[in-house]
């Protein structure tokens, strides 16, 4: 479903080097794969790149991010258009800002509907009532009509991801999207994410640094190190046997943690 | 925690909103006729006949502050609503997408900020000749890089918030995002800078008038140029210049207050209403 093969991205803006150098990824309907590494590895700009927000003006991206027979890169800014918010769903880091702090809950989550469906206003709010009872928000009624400072920062993120997945798209994108919140919000959004997955069938592209939340929701792992996938694999797989030098420092900086805290 | 109320927007929007139904009340109803001479009744004082006195022409002053005020203010409105307008979507569409177009338009903007404005207006309607559409033309245009500047500098800050980049990535168009999500999280800005171009541009219109270039006397009253035509009659008949001077402090000071309220921002922030209910 999707493949990406020897993507390369370099920024123009006198940044050194490439951000990402090469990678090749592959993944199936209903797919899980995490990407890993450390700030600066090239996850989210790998990530930015497959959603079609790296700006063309400052970067040069080479290869081919192959989605569903096209190639993503190829594509004009309408092209991509059509398919951001309906097929491909992105979700930020960032719940706390990345919703319009003055628009209502409901319109956000039904913006994307508006935008690639002709339904009626009563259609789009059941549509989004479902999705928010879905996701888990509160008094869905209630919320349709909140503002995103009456939320608390999960539900915000659940707002986010309400919006991303209304569509019921083919691919969610979530760049650390548990990374800003507290740890119990964080095993809640986990939960909700695996069940959208095994339910729904939606394949996620999980970016995080937290190696313990990967291992939770995906089944399979990319270690990015300065920009190169250094190892790849099954989760289990990869964490109890890790091959490459700075895999296995990142399992043992966990696990060194682990006794610390036992 | 108890805030404590925005009493320059509430002084403001009570003083303007007096103001303003005096204004439209002079549109249908005066006291006077405005234009009415009387040789019997000239330069007098106030008095319960006439609240303002009347000028040299023996005309009802509080009748012509009336229409005069209506003149000025129109021409205020009319004029901030094209500055605003198109300076509104010259500034969002420099400040959103920025690059080459936007510093070549902001450096012409730059040029045109250089010149007082009100030299500017002055020269042009000169050329134009005066009239009440020439002055809203001239002052509209003149308004333009005011707005353009302050909405861009907004739209520059805001383009790069995660709710923009979010919308982005849920396939909005650039149209949208600006005028849907953008535009209403920079209203606090863009509204204090209307009650300010209003400010001004009653200044101007009075200045003008004031100069003999704006208004013309056939027209209609307007309050420039009842200053200019009260200062023979400065000491023996001060009122002439105190009605019309006053009139023109008033309505610049509802507008003052008001836009300094209104970027005071809480009062925009949704919560706070509902507490206020």
């Amino acid at each position: 479903m999707l493949d990406i093969k020897n993507l390369t991205v370099t920024f123009n803006d006198g940044r050194p080097g490439m951000a990402v150098k090469g990678i090749n990824l592959h993944m199936e309907a209903g797919d899980t794969l995490g990407l890993v590494g450390e700030s600066g590895s090239g996850k989210t700009v790998t990530a930015l790149t497959i959603a079609g927000l790296i700006e063309r003006d400052n970067a040069t991206v080479d290869g081919e991010v192959i989605f569903e027979g096209k190639n993503l890169l190829k594509c004009t800014m309408d092209e991509m258009r059509l398919l951001q918010g309906k097929d491909i769903g992105v979700i930020f880091q960032e719940p706390m800002t990345s919703l319009d702090p003055l628009m209502k809950i409901g319109r956000q989550i039904e913006e994307t509907v508006k935008l690639h469906f002709k339904l009626k206003a009563e259609e789009r709010r059941n549509m989004a009532l479902e999705v928010m009872k879905l996701v888990g928000l509160p008094e869905p009624d209630m919320t349709y009509k909140k503002y995103p400072h009456q939320l608390s920062g999960g539900q915000r993120q659940r707002a986010m991801i309400a919006a991303a997945f209304i569509n019921h798209p083919k691919l969610l994108i979530l760049d650390e999207p548990t990374t800003a919140l507290d740890v119990t919000v964080q095993a809640q959004i986990i939960d909700l994410l695996k069940r959208l997955n095994e339910k729904c069938g939606v394949s996620l592209l999980f970016i995080s640094h937290d190696l313990r939340v990967i291992k939770r929701v995906c089944k399979k792992v990319a270690v990015m190190y300065n920009g190169e996938i250094v190892e790849y694999g099954d989760t289990e797989q990869v964490f109890s046997d890790p091959q490459h030098e700075y895999t296995k420092e990142l399992v043992a900086a966990v696990s060194a943690r682990r006794k610390v805290n036992a | 925690m108890r805030k404590t109320p925005n009493y320059n927007l509430i002084f403001g929007c009570t003083l303007t909103a007096i103001t303003v139904s005096v204004i439209v009340l002079g549109f249908f109803w005066t006291p006077f006729d405005p234009d009415a001479m009387s040789s019997a009744e000239k330069s007098m004082a106030p008095s319960l006949k006439h609240l303002l006195g009347t000028d040299n022409f023996g005309r009802d002053i509080l009748s012509r502050v009336m229409e005069g005020a209506g003149t000025t203010l129109s021409i205020a409105f009319l004029a901030v609503s094209i500055g605003a307008t198109f300076g509104t979507i010259i500034g969002a569409l420099t400040g959103y997408f920025g690059g080459t177009a936007d510093e070549i338009i902001m450096r012409i903007n730059d040029a045109i900020t250089a010149f007082p404005s009100i030299l500017l207006a002055l020269v042009a309607v000169s050329i134009t000749g005066g009239g009440k559409t020439n002055i809203i033309i001239v002052l509209g245009i003149l308004f333009i890089p005011s707005f353009a500047r302050v909405v861009r500098g907004e739209f520059a800050k805001q383009r790069d918030m995660d709710y923009v980049k979010n919308a982005k990535l849920m396939g909005v168009r650039h149209t949208r995002i600006m005028f849907v999500h953008i535009l209403p999280n920079i209203a606090p800005v863009l509204l204090s800078a209307v009650a300010i171009g209003f400010n001004n541009a009653v200044l101007a219109e009075a200045s003008m008038s004031f100069l003999g270039v704006g208004i013309r006397p056939t027209e209609s009253a307007s309050l420039g140029r009842m200053l200019l035509d009260s200062q023979a009659y400065l000491f023996s008949a001060p009122w002439q210049a105190l009605s019309a001077g006053c009139a023109i402090s008033i309505l610049i000071l509802g507008f003052s207050l008001i836009s300094e309220g209104a970027s005071y921002r809480p009062m925009w922030r949704p919560t706070t209403k509902r507490r206020r209910k």
